[in-house]
């Protein structure tokens, strides 16, 4: 089955429906035409900066910033105490120091007693120009009295750390969730300890063990974070534009922070550069613009530079991992056991829904057939940035694909057996479908061992395996890394799935103008993916309007319906759908209108796209967009049927949909630098059905250099003092295009069985899915050295000392 | 200080502190918001635009110091309401998703085919090293530049 399907093509030159199709937004931006949030300037606006902690841990003992009051040009500065003096009529708090996280926690929007991250948010200056605020900065004087930094997690755990939390009146770092609960449990403890009991028994079983650090990274968008927040003092009306992928959701919770009745406050999301997690959160900075409009009745704007986004904002990962994996000497998955230590900051920060405060990491037990499936996630707080979801993780599946495909390698090199032999003896199979997985996610659809075999089909597989025998035999270190990865996406059903109480449901809005071009309204918010081309694409689909006559709004909360907003790759599972239901609500409108102008019953005719016309005399029909002028029009129509064809809808998933991939990865390492070259990257990816092709390899390239970055270059490491060692781009190394190979795409399609257009999302996919062919590749060439995991990235420096049997702990702070 | 320089064939003057960056006065003063900041470095590229011909960052770079320059931007790649081929080859190849790196690849890219009218894949990827892009893996770029330089003279309207 190909994606690519026959449809008619607009006098635009568009596919009316399903196929790849240049991009709406690229007329703008390739003009350098975009709108970026610094690119909002409103009369009078202000400017603002940030002071930041440089310690890790530190009591505040005092902060004096008349030297910065006194520079001219400078409006105010904020510190904590004044805005403990700022009373709040709010549902969370009385004061505005603290806000709440998206995980029920407590986040010092300023500090006031303590600092507890280096990078946190300490005084908040409004001047003039950027440049004037800035220098005030530097101006201001805090005297801190600094304290034992707590700075891996496992640390955090011993029963003389310090104690970090100590404003919620904690006595140690231990994190409790909103149900009460210190640690995360899924699966079945007890049969999967009996199940690795009886294999560590049999002589016909193994089980192998391995620790695998997923280290703290930052998702890194190239645009920051930032904010215009202006209140209008007359109206009471606040108006935000800012960074966020979640406008509605933000609204909701500014309404709770600040205390402002909710339908006064406008949150605008203007162009986005770049998100992947990182603008899901609601950090001090947005709030205190916020705060700075409502002190000086002016427009105030907040923008980050790269340091403050790399050091403060959302970091992604920290998951410190043990597993073991029971199975036959023959190669047939037992049982799986996980243990995680969560590192989450200094606030826990995470968006989630609430359910599922490890995210969905209890997914992985992957894509594979065996009855057995346990894991315990133990969250700490630590003296580090707070966050936690972010990066294209799919909610932490990330963590779990990279874990369960780490240990599927380590027991193919316990077995001597081809780890593409093990994985297609063990995947899932169709017949198997839906199915429920032992820790209880039931898997839409999929045909797994069709999709590694396109995979290992491009790759060349055996091939490659001949190629690389012959490569060591001349000591040449060639490697084959593959991942087989499994997402559940499209958060979610509203029956168990919502943050801060909101309910993960999307509403959508379309509107047909009398001449029969069309509107269309969403909750979710682009920030590259192509909305505007992809949405207008599946009402072409369904409708038979054009592509080029139907607009997508997004990003406004005063013109667009309430809905959750876009990460974790439920844009299209969620607002796709909707947009399909939208449009067959409008098509069931427009078959009233037409059987009243047809003078017939609507049951008396049939659709072909784009037009209604009478069974059996296809001549007498109406087109669409002459329906849309009749709806308008003085057409009687049947006794309690409105006029005009808009229609609104809201979806709530009736379960996750559940996309996935083969990727294959081919390396060359230098043992004499461990320098590892990324020779070809192969990915397959099944997302179900493909609304815009184009779109959608584009989204896997994407995922799959952001794999190769986390897996070869990026880290945000902290030395023991609480130094955060990653806090711009000379240190925390992206992958440029010299690090990435042309990769090379293949396809299966299986349509999610109970999406209305059976597609899946796939936004995530390829950083979900790649870093753990990387690092299996690595692995895999580096076999000859003994050599069988260390931990990413896997930088020359690590690579070669891992081949000195001494990789590096990124598990711990560097001494 | 009053600094005077010309932005896409335009004079431009404005009074400005002698520590005002480059990027700033094309993106404040100038009011040409197509060159974005993106990380304080030199590291990202994405407020690359041209002194004199050549690509250069211009987060790195004082305003004072362009003072009698002559500046391109990616406001200035369109002529008479036709895109460049590099600008339409971004569209064609989907070379761009957020944007927010587009304006100084596009200005790199043109500038490589300026001066290596048929670049091999290797040379593009050199070419575009010192610029990060979050979104695409650079394939799709490489591909855009390539079809500029097979399209030197079109102007393919794009839907």
């Amino acid at each position: 089955m190909t994606a690519v399907q026959e449809v008619p093509i607009s006098a635009g030159g568009n596919p009316i429906g399903f196929g790849s199709m240049k991009r709406v937004e690229d007329q703008r931006f390739v003009r350098g035409q975009g709108n970026y949030v610094d690119d909002v300037n409103l009369p009078g606006m202000l400017h603002s900066a940030i002071l930041r902690s440089p310690w890790a841990h530190a009591r505040i003992k005092s902060i004096d910033t008349s030297a910065a009051e006194a520079l001219p040009g400078v409006i105010a500065v904020l510190t904590g105490k004044a805005l403990e003096g700022i009373p709040r009529p709010s549902l969370l708090g009385d004061n505005f120091a603290w806000m709440p996280t998206l995980s029920y926690d407590t986040q010092a929007v300023l500090a006031t007693d303590k600092v507890r991250f280096q990078g946190q948010e300490v005084a908040f200056v409004i001047a003039e120009s950027r440049y004037i605020a800035k220098d005030a900065v530097e101006l201001i004087d805090v005297d801190y009295e600094p304290l034992e930094p707590v700075m891996d997690a496992k640390r955090a755990m011993d029963p003389g750390a310090p104690v970090i939390r100590d404003d919620k009146g904690q006595t140690d770092n231990s994190i409790t969730d909103v149900h009460g609960h210190k640690t995360w449990e899924s699966g079945n403890a007890i049969s999967t300890a009996e199940a690795i009991a009886r294999a560590e028994a049999d002589p016909n079983c193994v089980v192998v063990t391995q620790e695998v650090m997923y280290p703290r990274v930052h998702p890194a968008p190239m645009e920051t974070c930032g904010s215009v927040a202006h209140m209008d003092k007359v109206t009471g009306q606040l108006t935000l534009y800012t960074t966020s992928q979640a406008p509605h959701a933000h609204r909701t919770v500014y309404a709770m922070v600040a205390g402002l009745p909710e339908q006064k406050i406008r949150v605008i999301s203007p162009d986005i550069g770049g998100g992947f997690g990182n603008k899901v959160g609601v950090y001090p900075g947005y709030v205190l613009s916020i705060l700075g409009t409502i002190v000086t009745g002016k427009p105030v704007k907040w923008i980050e530079d790269r340091g403050e986004n790399l050091m403060s904002t959302s970091f992604a990962r920290d998951y410190h991992m043990t597993g073991k994996i029971a199975a036959t000497k023959d190669g047939k998955i037992l049982a799986v056991d996980v243990d995680v230590l969560a590192d989450h900051g200094a606030f826990n920060g995470v968006a989630q829904p609430t359910n599922y405060p490890a995210g969905f990491f209890h997914i992985f037990s992957g894509s594979y057939d065996y009855p057995d499936a346990h894991c315990k996630v133990t969250p700490v707080y630590t003296n580090k940035a707070p966050g936690g979801v972010a990066y294209a993780c799919s909610f932490r599946i990330t963590e779990a694909v990279y874990v369960i495909e780490r240990l599927v390698d380590c027991l193919a090199a316990e077995l001597g057996m081809d780890p593409a032999e093990l994985r297609l003896k063990n995947l899932l199979k169709p017949e198997q479908f839906p199915y429920t997985s032992p820790t209880g996610w039931v898997y839409d659809s999929g045909q797994y061992e069709k999709t590694m075999r396109v995979a290992m089909e491009i790759a060349g597989y055996d091939e490659l395996r001949r190629e690389q025998a012959e490569k060591r035999a001349r000591g040449e270190y060639m490697g084959i890394g593959i991942s087989f990865f499994t997402e559940g996406v499209g958060a979610g059903p509203r029956k168990d799935m919502d943050i801060l109480g909101l309910g993960m449901a999307d509403g959508i809005e379309l509107r047909v103008h009398p001449t029969g071009k069309a509107v269309l309204r969403l909750s979710v918010m682009s920030q590259g993916q192509g909305h505007e081309t992809t949405y207008a694409q599946i009402v072409a689909h369904e409708l038979g309007i054009p592509p080029e006559d139907i607009d997508v709004v997004n990003g406004d909360t005063d013109q667009t319906p309430f809905g959750l907003g876009t990460y974790g790759s439920r844009s299209m599972p969620v607002s796709g759908a909707a947009a399909a239901i939208v449009s067959r609500k409008v098509k069931e409108r427009a078959r009233i209108v037409a059987a009243a102008a047809l003078e017939c019953s609507p049951d008396d005719l049939e659709w072909e796209l784009g037009r209604w016309s009478v069974k059996g005399d296809k001549e007498r029909g109406k087109t669409i967009q002459e329906i849309a002028l009749l709806s308008h029009s003085s057409l009687e129509l049947p006794e309690g049927v409105e006029g005009h064809l808009d229609a609104t809808a809201v979806y709530n998933p009736p379960n996750l949909t559940y996309p996935y991939g083969a990727y294959i990865c081919v390396v060359d390492v230098d043992p004499g630098t461990g320098v590892v070259k990324v020779r070809r990257f192969i990915a397959v990816d099944d997302c179900g059905t493909r609304v815009n092709p184009m779109l959608v390899d584009g989204q896997v390239h994407g995922g799959i250099a952001d794999g190769i970055g986390m897996a070869l270059m990026e880290l945000i490491a902290f030395d023991t003092d609480g130094n955060n060692l990653g806090g711009s781009f000379m240190d925390y190394l992206l992958p440029t295009s010299m690090e990435c190979p042309s990769f090379e795409l293949g396809e299966t399609v299986t349509p999610s069985p109970h999406h209305p257009i059976g597609a899946k999302g796939v936004g995530e996919s390829a950083t979900v899915g790649s870093p753990a062919a990387v690092v299996n590749a690595v692995m895999d060439a580096l076999a000859p050295f003994g050599v069988r995991h260390a931990d990413m990235p896997l930088t020359p420096s690590n690579v070669w000392r891992a081949i000195q049997g001494n990789p590096i702990r990124v598990d711990m702070a560097i001494e | 200080m009053e600094i005077s320089m010309k932005i896409n064939g335009a004079e431009v003057t404005h009074d400005v502190e002698p520590r005002t960056l480059l990027v700033h006065f094309v993106r404040e003063n100038a009011g040409l918001r197509g060159t974005h900041w993106g990380c304080d470095t030199s590291n990202c590229g994405a407020c690359v635009l041209w002194v004199d011909g050549t690509p250069i960052k211009s987060c790195t770079m004082l305003a004072a110091s362009a003072a009698g320059h002559d500046i391109t931007t990616v406001e200035g790649l369109e002529k008479d309401g036709k895109l460049d081929p590099i600008q339409q080859g971004f569209i064609e190849c989907h070379g761009l998703q957020c944007g927010f790196c587009t304006p100084g690849m596009l200005m790199t890219g043109r500038w490589i085919l300026d001066n290596n009218p048929k670049p091999s894949e290797e040379e593009i990827r050199e070419g575009i090293s010192g610029q990060l892009c979050r979104c695409t893996g650079y394939k799709n770029i490489v591909d855009s530049i390539h079809w500029a330089a097979a399209h030197p003279a079109e102007n393919e309207v794009s839907a």
